[in-house]
């Protein structure tokens, strides 16, 4: 009974996933280079936006520090890229940056385990601004390269695809990635983890009374979270070549709380729909101010402003999100 | 039922993905080609009326002070180019987009630039930490950069960035100058080194390196653009009692090199190198720290006696009234700019602007990408620069020179003739050429 139902999850979400990436690759021949540049600024969000979809919705802890997690993502990944003919292949750079950015979630986990709500959200904002900071310290300056940050040497297409253009090939690896983590993150949602998660997160004592771990089940949280957030730094590191502390701001951070809460906390489309968000809003309301031909500080702001008025509309709306309002409606239609 | 709900999200999921096709279909504009395929040349971003070209700028953030105006003034004068007939019939399309300085999001806005924007050519794209996170991938998309705002010797590579090219003096050979000046002028007097952290202070460091004996160097203190706090620094030079300190800096750190020494009570003499050393911007700044910290300045008895060394015509004091150039640049402003203030930054961005169509008039009646190379590399552009550019085919750097000026009464007065240098370890000699007038109508001359 149990393998029966396992086998039917796997195998739905390894099709919607299969699906999911040969479209993208479809799509990806046929659209211009700068739409592929922005759908890969949208897979290697999606890495992280679901990460932190997860850890806050799921296991109920606030994280304001997930950008900072892509920035060690991002840099283990420029410091072995670094050379530019080092020879590391890239899904071996990106699995060790993915697993070496868990292991730094292992400690902001065990550190966070004992904190809880406000608490654990000024202690991860803390670490969301302190962390990139670490490039210019004076010790390390030298190796992380300070303000300037890290060049990084994406790697081509393997051979037998060298004619591929590079817009196409980033989009195609960030793709698969995405999908792939996308594929974890929901077999560990339907999984007795997701299930211990949920529990912690709607009553901590009930869980206790009933034999969960808690700390333990919590730094997992951070550790899954954490490792999304890695593999979503060392994307970005890949597609920009580039891996230096303005990218990894505090405004990052609080960016992909936002999409997530807006795009339906906890679930997997959720992070989606904010990812697309994050890169197309601040797009789209950057032509319609200089189409309104706005002067320099609305301009600047515009963006801030919308994303702000879209926060607040969604909210009054569909309270649990985008996710939420489209479950609600094809409930309605069933 | 485990069935059908695999199948009705296949279903669901394929609905989708045909939607999304069908939008971007429609969506995408002009896809992929514009030009590249012709024989004559990549003629991406010109059609029969006009010329796109892009920039990228620090409209906002740390380096915005000053620097900001550069993209409105380069603007300004195409206009004014345009409006006088534009180039062999075509009009000049400048778009220019903020990255405040981030080196992050200079990625992001050039790309746009490059693939959204379809530009001809970057132009005057500013910043040593900016624009080198960019320059490889320019040459890779084989995209011509002209005319960088920066003096790093980075941009002088014609065999790894044959797209690239400086147009500023860059900073080494600003280094030697200041350098060799300096070891005669303060010759067995202390010197303090004030620099940014990246290429741009550290060319600068190894210019004077060449003609400051190394025991007259009491300290070396970097700083890094996005900290303004400066108070070690400031302390360490303060302790070495430096008689001098010499400093390549943003205008926004010139400032608070300034500030920091009233502050510690020390009166060292500052030499300040070309790009954080104009006049109005930095009283400008000096004032709008202070009113910050709480106290009142007047910028201009602030700036008295700094050193610093130029390479365009002053725009200040009793010289600048009888300038060519000057006027010519002072006229495109009252027409196009007249609510803003002319400052260094205005003039810089016009000269560059002017030398940008003198390339564009020479790459011919059907411009292309390698037209446009092949113009800069037949070198013989003049313009308002008091020493001539260095552009061949073997060489991409721009002005080889520049004049000590001192900043008395608030203008820059010149200390000697200007002079020049090369790129590696040559003599400083005085420049003895007579400097070009501008041309009457304001467009170069073909």
């Amino acid at each position: 009974m149990t393998s029966h139902r396992l086998n039917s999850t796997l195998l739905r979400h390894l099709l919607l996933g299969s699906i999911a990436v040969a479209a993208v690759l479809l799509l990806s021949t046929v659209l211009d280079p700068y739409r592929n540049l922005q759908l890969t600024n949208v897979a290697y969000l999606v890495c992280a936006a679901a990460g932190l979809s997860l850890l806050t919705g799921l296991s109920g802890q606030i994280s304001l520090g997930q950008g900072a997690l892509m920035a060690v993502g991002a840099y283990l990944t420029a410091l072995m890229l670094a050379d530019g003919d080092s020879g590391i292949p890239l899904p071996v750079v990106l699995l060790a940056a993915t697993i070496g950015t868990a292991l730094v979630g292992v400690l902001v986990g065990a550190a966070a385990a004992r904190l809880r709500g406000p608490y654990l959200a000024g202690a991860t904002l803390a670490f969301a601004i302190g962390l990139p900071a670490l490039a210019d310290y004076r010790g390390l300056a030298a190796t992380l390269g300070g303000q300037n940050g890290l060049v990084v040497f994406s790697p081509g297409p393997p051979p037998g695809f060298t004619d591929v253009p590079f817009d196409r090939w980033q989009l195609a690896v960030s793709t698969i990635a995405a999908v792939i983590t996308l594929i974890l993150l929901a077999n560990l949602m339907h999984s007795r983890f997701g299930r211990s998660w949920r529990a912690l997160r709607d009553d901590e004592v009930a869980a206790q009374l009933a034999g969960l771990p808690v700390a333990r089940l919590q730094v997992t949280a951070f550790v899954v979270s954490a490792a999304c957030a890695g593999l979503g730094g060392a994307l970005l590191a890949f597609a920009t070549g580039l891996a230096a502390p303005g990218a990894f701001g505090l405004s990052l951070s609080l960016q992909l709380l936002a999409v997530v809460v807006l795009g339906g906390l906890g679930t997997i489309p959720g992070a989606v729909y904010g990812s697309f968000l994050l890169v197309f809003l601040p797009t789209w309301s950057a032509s319609l101010a200089t189409r309104l031909d706005l002067s320099r500080d609305v301009y600047a702001n515009l963006p801030l402003a919308i994303y702000g008025a879209v926060l607040v509309f969604v909210m009054l709306v569909f309270p649990a999100g985008l996710q939420g309002g489209i479950s609600r409606l094809v409930n309605k239609m069933r | 039922m485990t069935e059908s709900r695999v199948l009705r999200s296949a279903v669901a999921a394929l609905a989708a993905a045909a939607v999304l096709t069908a939008a971007a279909c429609g969506g995408s504009e002009g896809g992929s080609g514009g030009g590249a395929d012709q024989s004559a040349g990549d003629s991406t971003g010109v059609t029969a009326t006009s010329v796109k070209i892009g920039s990228h700028y620090p409209l906002t953030g740390r380096a915005a002070p000053g620097y900001s105006k550069i993209g409105p003034a380069a603007k300004a004068f195409f206009d004014y180019v345009n409006d006088n007939g534009g180039v062999n019939g075509r009009k000049i399309d400048f778009v220019y987009r903020d990255d405040a300085y981030n080196p992050a999001q200079t990625v992001q806005v050039v790309r746009q630039l490059v693939l959204q924007d379809k530009v001809f050519a970057l132009v005057g794209g500013l910043g040593t930490p900016t624009h080198t996170k960019v320059v490889d991938w320019l040459n890779q998309s084989k995209v011509p950069d002209l005319f960088v705002a920066s003096g790093c010797q980075c941009w002088d590579q014609p065999d790894k960035h044959p797209y690239t090219y400086g147009w500023q003096p860059d900073y080494y050979r600003e280094g030697k100058i200041l350098g060799k000046y300096l070891a005669e002028k303060f010759a067995g007097k202390k010197i303090a080194y004030f620099f940014q952290n990246d290429d741009f202070g550290k060319d600068g460091v190894r210019g004077l390196d060449q003609f400051i004996d190394k025991n007259q160097v009491v300290t070396r203190q970097a700083y890094q653009p996005g900290n303004t706090d400066i108070g070690p620094q400031l302390t360490a030079i303060a302790q070495a009692k430096a008689d001098v300190v010499v400093s390549f800096t943003i205008p926004a750190y010139s400032a608070l090199l300034k500030l920091g020494t009233l502050k510690l009570g020390i009166a060292p003499q500052l030499v300040i190198s070309n790009v954080g050393s104009d006049p109005v911007t930095l009283s400008g700044l000096l004032e709008a720290f202070a009113k910050q910290g709480g106290s009142e300045v007047k910028g201009s008895q602030l700036i008295e006696g700094i050193i610093s060394d130029a390479y365009l015509p002053a725009y200040l004091g009793p010289e600048a009234a009888s300038n060519s150039w000057v006027a010519l640049f002072k006229k495109v402003h009252e027409k196009y700019l007249a609510k803003t203030v002319f400052d260094g930054n205005t003039e810089y961005g016009m000269a560059q602007a002017y030398t940008f169509v003198q390339v564009l008039q020479r790459a011919g009646k059907n411009p292309t990408r390698e037209s446009l190379l092949k113009a800069l590399d037949a070198g013989g552009l003049t313009g308002p620069t008091t020493t001539p550019f260095g552009f061949s085919a073997d060489s991409h750097s721009g002005v080889t020179g520049v004049q000590i000026v001192k900043i008395t009464k608030g203008v820059p007065v010149p200390d000697g003739p200007p002079s020049t240098t090369d790129a590696a370890t040559g003599a400083v000699t005085p420049f003895t050429g007579t400097p070009v007038e501008a041309p009457a109508n304001g467009i170069p001359p073909v």
